[in-house]
């Protein structure tokens, strides 16, 4: 590809240069363009995203040693909570549907937008208004909340911190949540361009397509939960209080049924991101499209139907245990089905290491070690050895950073030229990569050992035998955020001085690469027509077969 | 053409007679009244059956007469579908653990 190949768009800013009804701030958030609305997401995400970054900065520097190193319990309690509701609710997941679904979904299909352009643009006002009110219940007088992102009950009902004002954001963010997962429910069904039927999708859109029902279906269960615990708060009905007869295993039961489904909402749109990234960069069709659609399907079916999981040791019915381990176990299966099937695309592949790919090769790793200390928590006699230790910080840190955050690296690398029309430099970009995976591996991976010796999550202090695993992973906590800041510098730079982005960089196959760089404000002059699968890589796999 | 005989027919089959919505209110009522009066029976394991019966009847009601599901397409009828099966699939798995203990 040349120079003159270098897309008109680039040149034309795209859908930056559009004149709408609005200018400068106003044109960004009463747009209901799908592209700008996911720039504004993925600002107002960056936000919250290097916030909690602090947050567990600071908590990783206070468990540098034992008793207290540079903050009080209370401060302490209070950062988990944050981290965990930011990186949660406003980072991990709107993290990859709201950002790269909204941008990248119409272009994926060739559809001009969304098929909701404003109920799109609420969920964002819904987003950002949650967002502010978690921010704004840590200044209310009384304090930020201190019950961790789980909320749990009885603690939450009668702790004197601003409970509920974390609840309501919570229960906003669902909402933005709900109304995204519709808009893409009804997009993919009625926008597809002629000649994609389902199984001419990119996997990233199967993926989106599995992961909007389950925001649909099981995040109006959080909202009823959340107001029921308000309810409790304010009038004392006893629901979940053991004190006026409620039920606080009912709480965590209904807690669960939204939140591990929810974790299947931010894994499951890096597993297509994945899907998208692998066969372009080995330059192969993939292997087993079926199976990686259908096995995102049956994440999100088998994924909804585990969460009693969290829940091993509160004194659950035997039966209750058995079902639920076992379905726990059968989740692993379409699970480990994608891995295989990434593995086999990559065989005899022409591969191109190239910075997406690095992300991605990361993400596999890790997101394996993320899924196999989840099947050894699955299993009822070991998760009662771990239960509440630094095993299962470790495990879900794995699965939410190593995977749905890697992969999310993986994605602003990969779609960053066709987003923003600029190349970012790649030695930088290699360099941030070796960095985050070395410092998050260094990070999360002595939290293994800690929970298996014991250590207990979210205490302030703990015994000194385990002062050498604490401090090797707030070293690693400094390599990250080092590896982060390289990386969110590189960007910034690319954004300014970054060299035109070609129409399609990186050879890929799908639509979004056929429109110029940054895409216009219409994305395609004409609808496309389909005529092949997503991955058509035959001119690069024949090739062997030429020279033989 | 299709498009002004599907509005037309959501027009005029959208018209129920006010009778019909205070009936069914009443029934509404007659149907709390009787959740309550049951509460203070001893039932067993009888009693969250019970309840879940007469509510899933009260959301028939409500989702069939004053949401108008019963004319709308079909499409939007699946969609109730599904969220209603989720939930008896939620209820179900949940009972693993209480009916058990």
């Amino acid at each position: 590809m040349t120079q003159a190949t270098v897309s008109a768009g680039a040149r034309s800013r795209g859908f930056y240069g559009e004149k709408g009804k609005y200018s400068g701030i106003r044109g960004w958030i009463f747009s209901t363009d799908h592209k700008r609305i996911g720039l504004l997401y993925l600002v107002s995400m960056a936000g919250f995203f290097l916030l909690a970054v602090t947050f567990g900065v600071l908590m990783r520097l206070e468990m540098l040693s034992p008793g207290k190193t540079i903050m009080e319990p209370q401060t302490y309690n209070t950062l988990f909570t944050l981290h965990g509701i930011m990186m949660i609710f406003l980072f991990i997941i709107p993290g990859l549907p709201a950002v790269f679904g909204n941008f990248l979904l119409p272009l994926l299909i060739g559809a001009r937008d969304v098929f909701f352009p404003r109920l799109n643009l609420l969920s964002w006002w819904l987003f950002i208004t949650g967002g502010l009110l978690a921010l704004v219940s840590v200044f209310l007088p009384g304090g930020a909340a201190d019950t961790g992102w789980t909320f749990y009950v009885p603690y939450s009902i009668r702790t004197n911190t601003n409970v509920l004002p974390a609840l309501f954001a919570a229960f906003i963010l669902g909402f933005s949540s709900i109304l995204t997962g519709l808009n893409f429910i009804t997009t993919i069904h009625r926008m597809r361009a002629p000649g994609m039927g389902w199984f001419r999708m990119p996997l990233f859109v199967w993926s989106l397509y599995a992961t909007a029902w389950i925001q649909v279906l099981a995040t109006p269960i959080i909202g009823i939960t959340l107001l029921l615990v308000a309810l409790e708060r304010w009038f004392g009905v006893g629901i979940f209080d053991p004190a006026l007869g409620g039920d606080p295993v009912l709480y965590q039961h209904l807690f669960w049924i939204y939140s591990h489904p929810a974790v299947y909402i931010m894994i499951l749109p890096g597993l297509g991101v994945a899907s998208e990234i692998l066969p372009v960069f080995a330059r192969r069709t993939i292997f087993g499209y079926k199976f990686i659609a259908f096995s995102s399907v049956a994440i999100a079916g088998l994924g909804s139907l585990v969460w009693a999981h969290h829940m091993f040791t509160v004194g659950m019915s035997y039966t209750g245990m058995f079902v639920f381990s076992l379905l726990t176990f059968l989740v692993s299966i379409p699970s480990a089905i994608k891995i295989f099937n990434w593995i086999a695309t990559l065989y005899k592949g022409s591969i191109v290491l190239d910075v997406p790919l690095l992300f991605i090769l990361s993400f596999i790793v890790q997101f394996s070690i993320g899924g196999f200390t989840g099947l050894m928590l699955g299993a009822l006699a070991v998760n009662i050895h771990v239960q509440d230790t630094y095993f299962v910080v470790g495990h879900f840190h794995y699965v939410m950073f190593g995977g749905t955050g890697f992969a999310l690296f993986a994605a602003i690398h990969y779609w960053f030229p066709k987003m923003f029309g600029k190349m970012y430099r790649k030695g930088p970009a290699v360099l941030s990569w070796i960095l985050a995976t070395l410092g998050f591996n260094t990070l999360y991976m002595p939290f293994f050992f800690l929970g298996y010796m014991g250590m207990p999550r979210r205490y302030y202090d703990y015994l000194p035998e385990y002062q050498s695993f604490h401090v090797i992973a707030t070293v690693g906590s400094w390599i990250l955020v080092l590896g982060i800041i390289i990386m969110i510098v590189n960007l910034l730079y690319a954004l300014k001085k970054g060299a035109p982005a070609l129409a399609n960089p990186w050879g890929g196959k799908t639509l979004e690469w056929t429109v110029p760089s940054p895409p216009p404000t219409e994305n395609f002059a004409t609808i496309p027509v389909v005529t092949t699968g997503p991955y058509d890589f035959s001119e690069y796999e024949q090739r062997p077969a030429e020279h033989s | 053409m299709h498009d002004d005989a599907t509005a037309q027919q959501s027009q005029t089959t959208h018209t129920v007679p006010y009778s019909q919505y205070v009936l069914i209110w009443f029934g509404l009522l007659a149907l709390t009244a009787l959740t309550v009066s049951l509460a203070g029976i001893e039932l067993g394991r009888w009693v969250i059956i019970t309840a879940l019966t007469i509510a899933s009847i009260k959301s028939l009601l409500v989702l069939n007469i004053f949401m108008h599901l019963r004319f709308e397409d079909r499409v939007f009828r699946m969609f109730a579908l599904v969220a209603f099966v989720t939930l008896v699939i939620f209820l179900v798995l949940t009972f693993f653990d209480y009916a058990f203990h």
